[in-house]
């Protein structure tokens, strides 16, 4: 398995999360190399966005432990015991992650521009000349150089989303987590985003974990693909295997019911 | 000395002076009052909102105490309990308009909370997620989108401040209902003065209106929000 010089990326550690009596991931236990691209798939309420979540420090682990290049994300240690990590401890960890979400979550208080660099000068604390020169290479990447100036408000929803992407990779991430990015989008704006996102993860080292109920994506961008239900992974294997020749009954199930929807 | 002048015919000539120079204490008392009491509601709102318990705490009791004691009773303390206790004699206005800010203030931390927690979760964990402290998340994310839903209740608020500020004709402040009241008793025309002070008091909150919808607009635009779609839609829902 692992040795010493590929360090994880990730590691959950037999991960339990709980919203009140509903348990959504059970002793969960997976590991993500440095650089890989790993899409997670599966029924709804199978746990894989709370895999994000628990990521991007927005949930705290019912039980379990989660590392992210090394370090511990959950916990710190206090003596020989370990107590849940405190805001200080997180910080220059989460500093590492960067996310998209569904519904893009722009500030509708910024421009677009300032969306982008509001966080790298308040939280990286770069000069704002710099943050701006920088967030507007992003834009050009993104396809909307000169959509700087405008209000979230004003753009359309792909739109909305490469300004996320942008803004995601303005803070300089090593992991990318991309939640269900293109389900809020009107079908003819979803390719476009996809596209973007396949030039991201080809032409950078990002590890980058991707939730989506787009299996043609899932296959293009990953190197591993992770089929989950009930809170445990059912079927780990590259997207060849899985989309072709599932070994699961379950994933088969799956499949089969996400390609006739 | 006083801008509305004495040259005014007949019962105008005689009261107004004395009502105008009434009405400057009740804006000054106003202004006051406003500034104390929205420094308060941000202050006791965003405690009210902190994750330790004892910050909760320390607002709650801020909040159920001024909220839940009269103004006048407030004032009496400030103005004739206080110097007895600790020696300090404190400004009949000022001694108001510290009841005033304390008062609506309370009620104003509630709006502020409301508002706070009015701003979709999900701007919060955008703002985790781009790994902002709890104070830049508050300050240059969640506030600036709270605004918008303060101030129409903020309006209510300080208008119920304005009305408020009559109480300060109890410890001797000679503010609106103050001069009224001497003017009466000195033999003016009853109806006339009431009818005035009314009008003063009508016109002092249509400016505070007209303050508060101006703002409104800006704040608005500044979340690239149409005030006039806003309305409709907070119509809509209830």
């Amino acid at each position: 398995m692992n040795t010493d010089e590929t360090p994880w990326m990730i590691r959950f550690d037999k991960v339990v999360k709980r919203y009140g009596d509903n348990t959504v991931l059970r002793e969960l236990d997976f590991h993500v190399r440095p650089g890989e691209r790993v899409t997670l798939i599966g029924p709804s309420g199978s746990g894989k966005t709370t895999i994000l979540r628990l990521l991007m420090t927005l949930e705290k682990v019912s039980g379990g432990l989660i590392e992210v290049d090394g370090e511990c994300l959950t916990h710190i240690r206090r003596g020989d015991k370990r107590v849940p990590a405190d805001e200080k401890h997180i910080r220059p960890i989460r500093r590492k992650i960067g996310m998209v979400f569904q519904q893009f979550n722009l500030f509708p208080n910024m421009n677009v521009l300032r969306n982008i660099t509001e966080a790298p000068v308040r939280a990286l604390g770069r000069p704002r000349a710099e943050a701006e020169a920088k967030a507007r290479e992003l834009l050009d990447m993104v396809g909307l150089a000169d959509k700087a100036l405008e209000h979230p408000s004003r753009l359309s929803g792909g739109q909305q989303q490469r300004v996320a992407i942008a803004r995601a990779l303005a803070m300089e991430p090593e992991i990318l987590l991309l939640d269900e990015v293109t389900s809020a989008l009107d079908p003819e704006l979803v390719t476009g985003v996809q596209d973007l996102l396949r030039d991201i993860a080809s032409s950078s080292d990002l590890t980058i974990l991707c939730v989506t109920h787009e299996m043609g994506f899932a296959r293009d961008i990953s190197h591993r693909v992770l089929m989950f239900d009930q809170g445990q992974i059912v079927e780990d294997g590259p997207p060849e295997k899985i989309f072709s020749d599932p070994a699961e009954q379950r994933t088969r199930d799956f499949l089969q019911a996400v390609i006739q929807t | 000395m006083n801008p509305c002048g004495g040259d005014l015919p007949g019962v105008l000539g005689d009261t107004m002076p004395f009502l105008c120079g009434g009405a400057w204490i009740t804006v000054q008392a106003t202004l006051g009052g406003m500034v104390l009491a929205t420094a308060l509601a941000l202050a006791a709102g965003l405690a009210a909102l902190s994750r330790r318990r004892a910050v909760r705490a320390v607002a709650r009791v801020y909040l159920e105490f001024f909220r839940g004691t009269s103004v006048i009773v407030q004032m009496f303390w400030i103005f004739f309990a206080l110097p007895v206790l600790t020696g300090y004699r404190v400004a009949p206005l000022f001694a108001g308009i510290l009841a005033l800010g304390l008062n609506l203030g309370a009620y104003g931390s509630e709006v502020v909370r409301g508002a706070v927690q009015a701003v979709p979760q999900a701007q919060r964990e955008a703002a985790v997620a781009l790994n902002l402290t709890p104070y830049q998340r508050m300050r240059y994310v969640i506030l600036p989108q709270a605004l918008v839903g303060m101030i129409p209740p903020l309006n209510n608020t300080y208008i119920e401040l304005l009305k408020a500020t009559s109480l300060v004709s109890a410890i001797s402040v000679g503010d609106l209902i103050f001069e009224s009241k001497a003017l009466i008793n000195t033999g003016s025309d009853r109806v006339t003065v009431m009818v005035l002070v009314m009008l003063f008091y009508l016109l002092l909150a249509a400016v505070i209106t007209l303050c508060m919808r101006t703002l409104e607009r800006r704040a608005a635009r500044m979340v690239g929000r149409d005030v006039a779609a806003f309305r409709l839609r907070l119509k809509g829902g209830h």
